[in-house]
């Protein structure tokens, strides 16, 4: 009898109690509603994507002709080739080049600002400097973009890689920031200040107690930021020109002008520059969402 | 620092921190705040973004606001921020509950909605721009004339596509948020009004809705400021088009600034943007009684 109760079935109440604690919703009863518009979001999701996928793996003469939701019967790389030909190593390597070089000196520098706020809260200076950071969130910063063009051409950088990694970085400051200060103030006091009693400096505490304590945080914040970097498209427009400066959202962008026609080509070419943020994804997904969750919703 | 209080050496160690937030701070003002205050000086100039720089009192200003086209891509800008908040709410908040039952189904779905946000503006861009071919996109393959129209050549069409299209990018985003908005009410609360004997849609109204009043404000805020930084994805999927009908702040500026080489009239678009941005800021800050910034503050 005791069977047919929810809980008996239930052999860790614990677990279960916790997985509550989380998640209001009795696992019982359906919520419709939700899993109507969770299974019609899937279909506009997966729809494009899926299309984009199987086209791109079509020869053109057949794009024309054939059931846009079936896949080809033989499918073919050509396009694919077609797009490496097109000096896709070089704008890949530059996209490497621009999100390596300025994710990380923007975590690092925002880490340490993050841990002088949290640390330094007392120090109206700091406070002030938080409040400059804060205010980078509400601003839109495409709107600086034609003085960051005059200051990298009086820099001498325009057309070169550097003239898109510092305002990368600056870009990235606020949010940064923000999320790890949040993620810093929940490291317990007691254990900076057992830090200062062992005669630990600043900079020791910095790296050796609060860094790995919240490495998630850092992972990140880090993800998101190379994803956003990787992503960009109009620094790379206004502050480059030549094709070998190109990163791969522009070159996307240019070779769809080349090759517009080409649908297949252009698809494939949407794929493969898609491709490395996926593979990212595929390992650091855990980790962003949770990470995003607890930096946004607190 | 004179507020500090404590023995000697902890002052002095104190007095490290600035010197620790001094890169990011160095950074940030050479690339955005210098910037932010040049594109005020800026607006009062005449420069074509390559020769020199000449000063111009109010002429920019005059030229921008005695221009038609400035009441119209500020009311491009409104409605897109408008309508894509009106669309992506609600869809975001069903999602983010949705998601946060605990169903394994649900985590699986979730991975695929992420996938959007993990692609660049362009790249979406211009799958859309073939998908949606009136001769040989989606529509057209499918033979269903509903689909195959010329979306993104109508201008109601072409906004109704932009708004779509940023909701399709972004919704997983903000489900995401409330989704952990979600979890973080406690259970308790639940548990009494399934006393008391509501529903479950009561229970979303009376307890899911108010308790995600400050996730609604955060994720509102995000979604409004960042609508006023859509410019890649209307760029490449419309450029603006057809005619006007999508040219919003944003693609103002960089077509009067970088195609033809006004940078005085397009840094006071530029300074509008930013104060638009400021505005809706306070006001999103207002109505919330705090703002996605000062809610991390709290309790510091």
């Amino acid at each position: 009898m005791t069977a047919t109760l929810p809980e008996a079935r239930r052999p860790h109440k614990t677990a279960r109690r916790e997985r509550q604690r989380r998640s209001p919703q009795p696992t019982r009863r359906r919520n419709w509603a939700g899993g109507l518009a969770g299974w019609l979001w899937l279909v506009v999701v997966a729809v494009p994507l899926y299309w984009t996928l199987i086209t791109s793996l079509k020869a053109q003469s057949r794009y024309y002709t054939s059931n846009p939701l079936v896949p080809s019967g033989d499918p073919t790389l050509d396009n694919y080739r077609l797009v490496i030909e097109s000096d896709f190593l070089r704008y890949f390597l530059n996209s490497v080049v621009v999100t390596a070089g300025a994710v990380v000196p923007a975590v690092v520098f925002s880490f340490m600002a993050a841990y002088a706020i949290v640390r330094g809260w007392r120090m109206r200076l700091l406070r002030a400097m938080n409040g400059l950071f804060l205010m980078g969130l509400a601003i839109p910063l495409q709107a600086t973009v034609i003085p960051v063009y005059l200051i990298i051409i009086k820099l001498q950088l325009y057309d070169t890689l550097l003239a898109l990694i510092l305002p990368s970085i600056a870009f990235a400051i606020p949010l940064s920031v923000l999320v790890l200060a949040n993620f810093i103030r929940d490291v317990p006091k007691e254990l900076f200040d057992s830090m200062r009693v062992d005669g630990a400096t600043e900079w020791t505490t910095l790296w050796r107690l609060a860094a790995p304590l919240t490495r998630p945080a850092i992972l990140t914040v880090t993800i998101f930021n190379a994803l956003t970097i990787w992503n960009g498209f109009l620094l790379p427009l206004v502050l480059t020109q030549s094709p070998e400066r190109r990163t791969l959202p522009l070159a996307l962008w240019t070779f769809q002008g080349q090759y517009g026609v080409n649908v297949p080509a252009v698809l494939a070419a949407v794929v493969l520059t898609t491709l490395p943020v996926l593979v990212l994804y595929a390992f650091g997904r855990r980790q962003l969402l949770s990470g995003l969750t607890a930096g946004f919703s607190r | 620092m004179s507020t500090l209080t404590g023995h000697p050496q902890q002052r002095r160690a104190r007095s490290v921190l600035p010197w620790l937030a001094a890169p990011a701070l160095v950074v940030f003002v050479g690339f955005a705040v210098v910037p932010l205050v040049g594109v005020f000086a800026l607006s009062f100039t005449t420069w074509d973004g390559i020769g020199a720089i000449h000063q111009s009192g109010l002429t920019s200003w005059r030229a921008v606001l005695s221009d038609p086209g400035l009441p119209h891509a500020l009311w491009v800008t409104f409605m897109v921020m408008a309508v894509s908040w009106a669309v992506q709410t609600p869809v975001s908040i069903l999602l983010g509950t949705f998601l946060a039952g605990r169903q394994r189904y649900r985590a699986v779905l979730g991975v695929v909605y992420f996938v959007p946000l993990m692609l660049s503006s362009a790249a979406i861009a211009i799958a859309y721009k073939a998908l949606l071919d009136p001769n040989f996109g989606l529509g057209a393959g499918l033979k269903l004339p509903l689909l195959s129209q010329d979306w993104l050549g109508r201008p109601g069409l072409a906004f109704g596509i932009v708004v779509f299209v940023v909701s399709w990018q972004f919704v997983p985003f903000h489900s995401l948020i409330y989704q952990g908005g979600v979890q973080q009410i406690p259970n308790s609360l639940y548990e009494a009004a399934q006393l008391d004997g509501a529903g479950r849609i009561r229970q979303f109204f009376s307890i899911t809705l108010p308790q995600l009043r400050y996730t609604i404000i955060t994720s509102s805020t995000l979604m409004v400021v960042g609508s006023l930084t859509f410019f890649d994805l209307i760029f490449v999927l419309t450029e603006g088009g057809p005619g006007d009908a999508t040219r919003v702040l944003a693609l103002d500026m960089y077509k009067r600034g970088f195609q033809a080489s006004l940078m005085g009239p397009a840094s006071v678009i530029a300074v509008i943007l930013v104060l638009v941005g400021l505005a809706l800021a306070l006001l999103l800050r207002r109505l919330g009684g705090r703002d996605a910034g000062a809610s991390q503050l709290e309790g510091a």
